[in-house]
């Protein structure tokens, strides 16, 4: 077990891995609000890549359908809201069959709560690798909201194939259905930043996520259209995110008659509003994730 | 920086008791804290108990006051008990947790191996979990492809690449974990305590491994209880004692007034070991572990074939149902040789009063080889409570003993069992008989060896 100290030390390190011009880390305390550091989160893209289609692949293992639980969720809320709201309430849909006018809407609030309940429960589901590995810690949220665009592009193709049973052809407005997903993706990304912070300290959260879901799906324009209420209260309904989402989806697809736009800008700041201080939170909060979760 | 590729300054991480114990709070604890616990400080200041006031939010630093440097290409091990700190001076320095006081400064790529196998999913193949684990650990896609056909070969997993790794043997993969943590390139790599895995010719692997590491040119801090590979690897070590740097120097220097900090002698004492490096209640203690020989006498040197008793010393602060008395014994390389308890022994007590006892291990002929062994203890009811849990709290040496009478001894590291057994010469081949006579039997003798 004898070595030569000298001979170890004297091996000379290779230019490739001790680089001079390398970046000094500082490793200190922090105090107050945290920079987020967006560019090392872009650094570790592939991590995020990587974490997302780990998602995607596990998720569906072991279930007997497999993906078929994209398509079903949405597909089935849909019967149960036609049935009850549609058929036995009579509740107005904008002059659009009522399936696929909530199925519509169904899609994208499927792929907002998924990922919100998933996002916020990230950090607790990860804690093994928080401890032990350092990444940017927003990736983990991230990538668990990214991964259930997978899932939204099952349910949207069966949402095509309604809309050609409905003998519904789509406009140019589609071309602005991306942002309306991003939109989706946005809110829901904000709320996951806030809760699965919050659910670090403090596991009541898990617990409040389902009925929050809940009580958002009837505070969005899903079974009803927003045409039921007046302006400006239309607009400042808009306050809620997911009423633009919902009312871009059926503008672009279905060609609902009123232009979304007041609504769609009012529900994109509040969704910059939340993602923004969701992530300071975020940051703020990361230090003790480590110590704690 | 000038040639330092990490430097750390005053370094100190306190955790809050309350913290440490519960891993989480519920939202009314918090709230209880937030709006009872000021006006009850406050009250206790206003009455001039500062130091009561103080108590309520008692913190323990886990490390402080930590300072030291290490150069481009240095290999430096760090060693230390248990919960001394060791492992949350290498949580800081990968940015896992944030220090409460001080600073460091890195130059350079950081590689944590913290633990084999972070992140790996059961139900993902081995080609998976090796780009999944090689992104974790900061790997780019390209250079896991590259590295990969190294890494499988290295991991010895070819065959099963393509299988979902719950299938795996555990050896398998910790191999296939080891691997591609061992392929990633960093300037700087952190380790901790990952070389106590697999079976033994990997084991050996992995050190070699770790050796290409270090000649590398690259800078290494190496946590391990393993003093061999700390001894082999390093040029210099730094022992942390209770969150302090005790001794930064020479690794010979360093591993020997550690190991000798451990008290080679006949008896033990366990009262004052640190409260960090023992869990469990603490209503029932091991107080001292005493080494007697047959006579009854403490046992100056204990030597291989010995007849041996080991005495646990315990005192109990109140009656304490049903308990039970367990050692283990590791190797230095932390591999279990053997354990033994009161409760697999069926001797049950049916309670222990207040006060100082003991139990007693006979030995009867103890068959270790030469070599340090360490000692864990633990004492509980065989129910969900436990006493006292004492985590390689002692070390014992073996000597080398004159069983045979032949005056040679047995060497150091022939292996861990010394086997009850006699040699015995067989039939040889007789000087007066030649080969060509008894052509058969020769042929057997050599397929026999």
């Amino acid at each position: 077990m004898s070595q030569d100290p000298v001979a170890r030390q004297s091996a000379v390190a290779p230019a490739c891995l001790h680089d001079e011009e390398s970046p000094v880390i500082r490793i200190q305390p922090s105090y107050g609000w945290i920079p987020l550091k967006l560019r090392e989160l872009w650094e570790y893209r592939e991590l995020i890549y990587f974490l997302t289609w780990r998602d995607v692949k596990v998720r569906y293992k072991q279930t007997v359908l497999g993906a078929g639980w994209a398509i079903i969720q949405p597909f089935f809320s849909m019967l149960v809201f036609s049935l009850f709201f549609g058929r036995l309430a009579k509740i107005p849909s904008d002059g659009i069959p009522y399936p696929i006018f909530s199925y519509a809407a169904l899609v994208p609030w499927t792929f907002f709560a998924h990922g919100l309940s998933q996002a916020s429960n990230s950090l607790i589901n990860s804690a093994n690798l928080i401890k032990k590995v350092y990444f940017p810690r927003l990736g983990i949220p991230l990538a668990t909201v990214l991964s259930g665009v997978v899932d939204f592009t099952l349910a949207f193709i069966v949402l095509l194939g309604m809309m050609l049973f409905y003998g519904i052809v789509p406009t140019v407005n589609t071309l602005w259905l991306p942002l309306f997903l991003l939109l989706a993706l946005v809110t829901a990304l904000g709320v996951g930043f806030w809760l699965s912070a919050m659910n670090v300290q403090f596991r009541d959260v898990r617990y409040t996520i389902p009925f929050l879901t809940q009580f958002w799906l009837f505070a969005t324009p899903i079974a009803y259209p927003s045409s039921l209420l007046s302006e400006p209260w239309r607009t400042l309904y808009g306050l809620n995110p997911m009423v633009g989402v919902v009312e871009g989806f059926r503008w672009a697809l279905l060609g609902t008659d009123t232009a979304p736009g007041p609504i769609v800008t009012v529900s994109a700041l509040a969704a910059l509003t939340v993602l923004v201080s969701g992530a300071f939170y975020f940051r703020r909060m990361e230090k003790t994730f480590a110590d704690v979760v | 920086m000038s040639d330092l590729a990490i430097r750390v300054e005053g370094l100190g991480k306190e955790y809050s008791i309350g913290q440490s114990r519960e891993t989480y709070k519920t939202l009314r604890d918090t709230l209880s804290d937030a709006f009872i616990a000021p006006f009850r400080r406050a009250t206790k200041l206003l009455r001039g108990q500062a130091a009561a006031a103080a108590e309520l939010d008692e913190t323990i630093w886990a490390l402080r006051h930590v300072t030291f440097g290490v150069k481009r290409g240095e290999v430096v091990g760090i060693i230390g008990r248990n919960g001394a700190g060791k492992t949350t001076l290498l949580r800081i320095l990968s940015q896992i947790t944030e220090p409460s006081e001080g600073y460091a400064e890195i130059q350079g790529r950081v590689g944590t191996l913290l633990e084999v196998g972070s992140g790996f999913h059961s139900e993902l193949t081995g080609r998976e979990n090796t780009y999944l684990n090689g992104a974790i650990l900061g790997m780019k896609r390209a250079e896991i492809r590259r590295k990969f056909d190294e890494i499988v070969a290295f991991a010895e997993v070819e065959r099963f690449i393509d299988t979902p790794v719950k299938h795996y043997s555990t050896g398998m993969y910790v191999r296939l974990a080891f691997s591609v943590a061992a392929h990633f390139e960093s300037a700087i790599l952190l380790v901790d305590e990952v070389l106590a895995v697999g079976d033994a010719s990997f084991q050996k692997k992995c050190l070699g491994a770790m050796n290409n590491l270090s000649r590398g040119g690259r800078t290494v801090l190496l946590v391990s209880h393993n003093m061999a590979a700390i001894e082999n690897f390093c040029s210099r070590a730094i022992w942390i004692d209770q969150g302090k740097i005790r001794q930064d120097g020479d690794t010979r220097e360093v591993v020997k007034n550690y190991l000798s900090s451990f008290t080679g002698s006949s008896q033990i004492s366990l009262d004052s070991l640190a409260t960090q490096s023992r869990r469990g209640s603490g209503e029932v203690r091991y107080t001292k572990i005493e080494f007697l020989g047959s006579d009854g006498k403490p046992l100056k040197i204990i030597r291989s074939g010995d007849s041996l008793t080991v005495r646990l010393h315990f005192h109990s602060d109140k009656r304490i149902p049903n308990p039970h008395f367990g050692i283990e014994i590791y190797t230095d390389l932390g591999v279990l040789v053997t354990a033994a308890s009161t409760w697999a022994a069926g001797l049950d007590t049916p309670f222990l009063s207040r006060g100082d006892g003991y139990v007693d291990l006979e030995i009867d002929w103890l068959n270790l080889m030469p070599d340090r062994y360490y000692i864990s203890l633990w004492l509980e009811s065989m129910g969900p409570i436990s006493y006292d849990l004492l985590d390689r709290c002692a070390t014992f040496d073996v000597e080398v003993s004159n069983f045979y009478q032949s005056g040679r001894g047995i060497h150091k590291r022939s292996g861990v069992i010394f086997l009850p057994c006699k040699w015995r010469l067989g039939r040889l081949p007789n000087p007066g008989e030649s080969s060509k006579t008894r052509p058969r039997e020769q042929k057997s003798e050599s397929r026999l060896r």
